[in-house]
């Protein structure tokens, strides 16, 4: 069994590969909350220009995605040089951009998810509790977002599985730095170039499955806990 | 309290515009489904804005469309109870009873709370889910929301509509003692004339979106004049009664009314106690002679006042009994074949389980 046992570069992409995940997934969480806040309940000009932004990553070919991040948030891009001046914040060849990439191409998945779970709030529920002396802030937080809890949690699973399993975009805006952009799609797609690298690309897949399966286990375990304290039983 | 409201609102091709003021107790708001009810309960809760208008209470402008003054919903503690209840699915009946104590200025003492527990009979219900709770239990529960929010204002929106008869004859008791027991003023939106009936000190007649009569409710839901959002089987006369001191026999339930004896079943019996009773014209006969050998316990003497044809072949007979009024509603054969005419002297006789208490 001695073939199992992962080597140092190995455990470093599947550590790397999770905090990205879990870093997209965080700092998605509130920007897609407001998108889909905007795209359920908003009627404003551009709501559908809006929703295809928001859409775009999805259907875009990574590589087109990664490469508008690498103009746009890349140290000569106009939105890299700022933040970098202002903020520090780099970007370019850092795992920073490897989040950056996942969460973009996350987002969609996420938005998507919340917005149907906002759509299906019965809005007579909230302006019960407007009557009842909740101002729009508490409403939302007392009524709204428990509601839509469910949706938020297959949201976040759902983004933290496609950051685990991003690649195109991802090697195409950060390339494919061991130990700082590699992660465990970057490094299984590094062991098949090379001889004799089959060993290892077989050991990250094996992690890689139980990850997944994890991740859905889990997202379904809590959106049936979220499901049933929603529905009063 | 006094609660000014004027409000003019376009929806489609319905129009509103309303004006009236009303002070303390249960004002009914009485009318056909679509007559704009639920819509000016939604103005006055402050979830429509209405085109033109002003809500005041007590001097207090809460809405003014013309100095652009809004209160907002959360703001104007005008506690509502909607026809479906509204409980939140994701919290308890206790965490729904006291959802409106978070946002309440003045809280709530642990007195309030088990009073009008006690009041709506929801002790039991506290630990409990809201979705295994009963139609007539959610809307208690409801009830109790509206009321632990401290609100200035009760606005309830045919809270009994989603029932059936047997839950509103269960929720009927708990809201007559909420008149009772509390002090805050109800505006109860219903096309149930029994609901009215029974709870009503006030009633606003509303057809298609006007007002077209206020008034008590005994003046408002008694033939002749009634408004014909109160169908033909249900026309009748409402009579304001007291249950007498003593008491003959313990299976049935004597009352006064002005100078008249009633008998009836199925009420409580407290001497003293105010009641309203309602009795449908077409459920009166009308006897020349005193009848004998009957069933029925109520025979009384009155004048024929006035004759009214009333639908088709049919005629609606106004009587006046020792002052109080009633109307019977009898073929146009049987006046006919009892040469009945004003000024003349009759019995009507009213079965004792025909009066609604």
């Amino acid at each position: 069994m001695d073939w199992l046992a992962l080597s140092d570069a190995e455990w470093t992409a599947i550590r790397l590969s999770l905090k990205v995940s879990a870093v997209a997934m965080l700092a998605s969480l509130p920007l897609a909350l407001l998108a889909a806040m905007a795209l359920a309940r908003g009627r404003f000009w551009g709501r559908s220009l809006l929703n295809g932004i928001v859409h775009l990553p999805l259907i875009l070919p990574p590589v087109v995605t990664g490469f508008l991040l690498l103009i746009l948030f890349g140290r000569r891009g106009p939105v890299g040089a700022f933040l970098e001046t202002y903020t520090g914040l780099v970007f370019s060849f850092r795992w920073t951009g490897a989040a950056l990439a996942c969460a973009v191409m996350g987002f969609p998945l996420m938005v998507r998810s919340i917005r149907l779970s906002i759509e299906a709030v019965d809005r007579r529920l909230e302006q019960a509790a407007a009557t009842l002396g909740a101002s729009p802030a508490w409403v939302f937080a007392t009524i709204t977002l428990p509601l839509i809890l469910p949706g938020i949690i297959a949201g976040m699973i759902l983004s933290f599985a496609k950051a685990m399993g991003e690649f195109g975009a991802t090697i195409t805006f950060v390339s494919n730095i061991p130990g700082e952009t590699q992660t465990l799609s970057a490094a299984i797609y590094t062991f098949t170039q090379v001889p004799g690298g089959d060993s290892g690309a077989l050991r990250l897949t094996l992690v890689s499955v139980v990850l997944s399966m994890a991740a859905l286990l889990l997202s379904e375990w809590l959106a049936t806990a979220a499901a049933r304290r929603v529905s009063g039983t | 309290m006094t609660l000014d409201v004027s409000v003019r609102h376009r929806l489609d091709a319905f129009s509103l515009d309303i004006a009236f003021s009303t002070d303390g107790g249960i004002t009914a708001l009485f009318g056909r489904s679509g007559s704009g009810k639920t819509s000016l309960i939604r103005i006055l809760a402050g979830l429509i804005r209405p085109d033109e208008g002003y809500v005041r209470l007590d001097g207090e402008t809460i809405l003014d469309t013309t100095s652009r003054t809004v209160t907002p919903p959360h703001r104007r503690r005008f506690g509502t109870v909607f026809q479906e209840g509204r409980l939140f699915p994701h919290l308890s009946v206790r965490q729904n009873l006291l959802y409106g104590r978070w946002f309440s200025k003045a809280p709530v003492g642990t007195g309030d709370i088990e009073r009008i527990v006690d009041l709506l009979g929801i002790a039991p219900l506290l630990a409990r889910p809201t979705a295994n709770l009963s139609g007539g239990e959610k809307q208690r529960v409801a009830i109790g929301r509206a009321l632990l929010a401290r609100p200035r204002l009760l606005l309830m929106d045919e809270p009994l509509a989603a029932l059936d008869d047997a839950r509103k004859a269960e929720i009927l008791p708990y809201l007559k003692r909420l008149r009772d027991e509390t002090d805050i003023p109800i505006l109860y939106v219903s096309h149930s004339v029994t609901e009215v009936t029974q709870l009503a000190d006030r009633v606003l007649m509303i057809e298609n979106g006007r007002l077209t009569a206020s008034g008590t409710a005994s003046e408002m839901l008694s033939l002749p004049g009634s408004s014909a959002a109160i169908s033909r089987r249900e026309a009748g006369t409402v009579i304001e009664a007291r249950v007498a001191p003593h008491q003959p026999d313990p299976r049935i339930v004597k009352v006064a009314a002005g100078g008249l004896t009633f008998w009836l079943v199925g009420t409580e019996r407290l001497p003293g106690q105010r009641l309203r009773l309602r009795t449908a014209a077409r459920d009166i006969m009308l006897a020349t002679k005193r009848p004998e050998g009957l069933s029925a316990l109520n025979i009384i003497e009155g004048v024929i006042t006035g004759m009214e044809p009333s639908g088709r072949d049919q005629v609606d007979v106004a009587l006046d009994c020792a002052g109080t009024r009633l109307t019977a509603r009898i073929t146009s054969v049987s006046a006919d074949m009892l040469g009945l005419a004003p000024g003349m002297p009759v019995h009507a006789v009213i079965k004792t389980v025909a009066l609604d208490p």
